[in-house]
């Protein structure tokens, strides 16, 4: 086992991906001597040169759509989009060619695509950088949506994900580059589509995914002391989605709570939500719970957006009141 | 009009067809839709035929194409089966898409035929990626991008434009400028309307401004360009003024163009153009022409009957092709 962070791994998935694949590259904004954004892409470009490390104009529609087209033709290519902030000037790019070409061709042509972008707030970064979009991402079919919370996933998630003949979303959290995790010696990977149980329990079910991850796992810890043990699902995969291991979880705790980073409204906690009353209602002693994002656009001063976010206390006082119901 | 390359009669009969079998087609599928054998959206290319024939004409079997969602025109001028693209239209399963594209979404992997896009602007940015993949390839293929004047609004074509040229990437961007974008007229949408073919100034990307009426003026410009394009030296774009001979779509009767204008047009067929072109040369014979027409018109008729004749998909077929390990 070695430890390392999470930025470290996806930087090292990606030296391994160029070295196996020469039809591999990256296209992004910065990506190149500057080493991306949050450093993952550090050190590629005196590695694997400007030809297939390619630092793109500030144009992210051309930049997704330069990845779509390649793949169109035979190639692997990686496309980081800055944040997933900056997504929403691809989204055409995204949602009515990526997601689609296979399925309007007939099945002739495929997309192997990877988008890497970051999701999240929490940095004081204010309306404009701190938004999830992922879960508008995983109501599109033709896409694959995944979000690790940890090195470890991020780079398993990452080797199943390159295998792949059809596009991704590959979900990264800004606060969770310098976590670290233990990785194994020996390759590994981690399929698409299965969620992680991080914590067992008997009393609550937690559904986490990306960062709110770890406020579950700090809130699970903070309720064993009381007595409650918790149970943590890591969804891992937005699409396609594990449910069947949230409503295994839900089937033994009989009680379930969806922490998301964003919005309530329209969110994917109430796809989770909904999944769990549909497959599960008579197993459940309580209707499912969510904590998510307030409705309000990030504030930048600390004080009002550790408010705007799932916090662990926020989480604690959801699953004392779920349990108490 | 004037042919200036030495090119063989039987090539010049073939280039003329390939017009007439898309005139005819588009013809058809008016019928058909008429019958309410085709159905959604049906844009055709019928007025711009000398445009697609005459890129095509001078393509190598490596380049790619990417177009837009008026796009039969540009797939029977490359060579896609009509019979498979009228099956299409019809939503059968024997159509290119297995009738899950429609009208406005062929594509031919084998031809390198890689779209028609009905978001105006969404092609280009995949033309630049096609693009990579042909450098990759290092068979000194190109990427003919087809787009409207209606494209160089959207930010897509700018973006890509930028792209292109800083990459130097072997694209031939070709607007056909057919005067509407859907009902707006381009001199009330577009600040460089009248001086399309400069849009690449701001990119350092040469521009030719061309007649899109004009088979022969067409295939000179592609070949001039050919090699400049495949050799490295970067896009290049191409203005051919056009005009459509029907609405933006079946549903649009364009009455906002005027008369005249439409008239003037009209007594610019590319078709009767070229036809009269080279009867007139003494390069062929009205016969010989005559019965190019007939074997096109027979060819769109047995379309047809191979689309009627054709299954609808199979319930199953809905969920193919979504992802790849669901086939």
């Amino acid at each position: 086992m070695t430890e390392i962070n999470y930025r470290d791994a996806l930087n090292q998935v990606l030296i391994e991906t160029l070295d196996s694949d020469p039809s591999s590259f990256i296209i992004g904004e910065d990506i190149g001597p500057y080493g991306g954004t949050y450093a993952v892409t550090r050190g590629l470009t005196e590695r694997f040169g400007p030809e297939r490390i390619k630092d793109s104009p500030l144009a992210e529609s051309v930049i997704v759509g330069a990845g779509i087209g390649a793949a169109m033709g035979g190639m692997k290519p990686i496309v980081e989009i800055m944040t997933i902030n900056f997504s929403l000037l691809a989204m055409d790019q995204i949602v009515n060619h990526a997601a689609k070409i296979r399925y309007m061709s007939g099945g002739q042509i495929t997309v192997p695509l990877i988008i890497r972008t970051v999701t999240g707030g929490g940095a004081q970064l204010a309306a404009t950088h701190s938004q999830s979009f992922e879960g508008w991402y995983a109501s599109v079919p033709g896409l694959t949506v995944v979000t690790p919370a940890t090195a470890y996933d991020a780079m398993g998630l990452f080797r199943s994900c390159r295998e792949l003949p059809d596009p991704v979303i590959f979900v990264e959290n800004a606060l969770l580059y310098s976590l670290k995790s233990d990785i194994p010696d020996d390759y590994y990977t981690v399929p698409i589509g299965l969620a992680d149980i991080k914590r067992s329990g008997d009393d609550v079910t937690i559904i986490a995914y990306s960062r709110m991850v770890h406020v579950a796992l700090d809130a699970a810890s903070a309720l064993a002391s009381e007595g409650i043990n918790a149970e943590v699902v890591d969804l891992r995969t937005l699409r396609p989605l594990d449910i069947d291991t949230v409503i295994a979880s839900v089937e033994k705790t009989h009680r379930a709570l969806v922490v998301e980073e964003t919005w309530k409204t329209g969110g994917f906690a109430g796809e989770v939500s909904s999944l769990i009353h549909e497959r599960a209602f008579d197993y459940l002693d309580a209707p499912v719970q969510r904590v998510a994002g307030e409705e309000v656009p990030a504030p930048y001063s600390s004080v009002l957006e550790d408010l705007a976010f799932p916090y662990v206390q926020r989480v604690i006082e959801s699953v004392r009141s779920l349990l108490s119901s | 009009m004037n042919l200036k390359e030495k090119i063989s009669k039987t090539e010049l009969i073939g280039l003329y067809r390939d017009m007439a079998l898309i005139r005819e087609f588009e013809n058809e599928t008016y019928r058909q839709y008429m019958q309410k054998q085709i159905k959604g959206f049906l844009h055709v290319y019928s007025g711009e035929e000398a445009i697609a024939v005459g890129i095509m004409s001078v393509l190598k079997e490596h380049d790619y194409i990417t177009t837009h969602y008026r796009d039969h025109g540009h797939a029977l001028a490359r060579g896609l089966d009509p019979k498979r693209i009228m099956a299409e239209l019809f939503g059968k399963a024997t159509g290119y898409s297995k009738g899950k594209g429609g009208s406005m979404h062929l594509f031919d992997s084998s031809r390198r035929f890689m779209g028609g896009y009905a978001i105006v602007a969404g092609q280009m940015p995949i033309a630049t990626g096609l693009a990579l993949a042909a450098q990759h390839e290092k068979k000194n293929a190109l990427v003919v991008c087809f787009f409207g004047d209606g494209a160089m609004q959207e930010g897509e074509f700018h973006e890509s434009m930028n792209l292109a040229a800083i990459w130097k990437l072997p694209i031939v961007f070709i607007c056909e400028n057919n005067l509407y974008g859907m009902g707006a007229a381009v001199d009330s949408t577009y600040a460089l309307h009248d001086e399309i073919y400069k849009a690449g100034d701001a990119y350092k990307i040469p521009g030719y401004k061309i007649d899109g009426m004009d088979l022969f003026e067409v295939r000179n410009v592609m070949q001039k360009i050919d090699s400049h394009v495949r050799d490295g030296n970067g896009p290049v774009l191409i203005e051919a003024q056009t005009y459509r001979f029907r609405g933006h779509s079946i549903s649009d009767p364009a009455a906002y163009r005027p008369k005249e204008e439409v008239e003037y047009w009209l007594g610019r067929d590319p078709i009767v153009l070229v036809r009269n072109y080279l009867i007139e040369q003494g390069l062929v014979t009205e016969e010989e022409l005559q019965e190019a027409d007939e074997s096109v018109e027979q060819e769109v008729t047995e379309a047809v009957g191979f689309a009627q004749e054709s299954p609808f998909p199979e319930a199953e077929a809905l969920y193919d092709d979504v992802y790849a390990d669901e086939e």
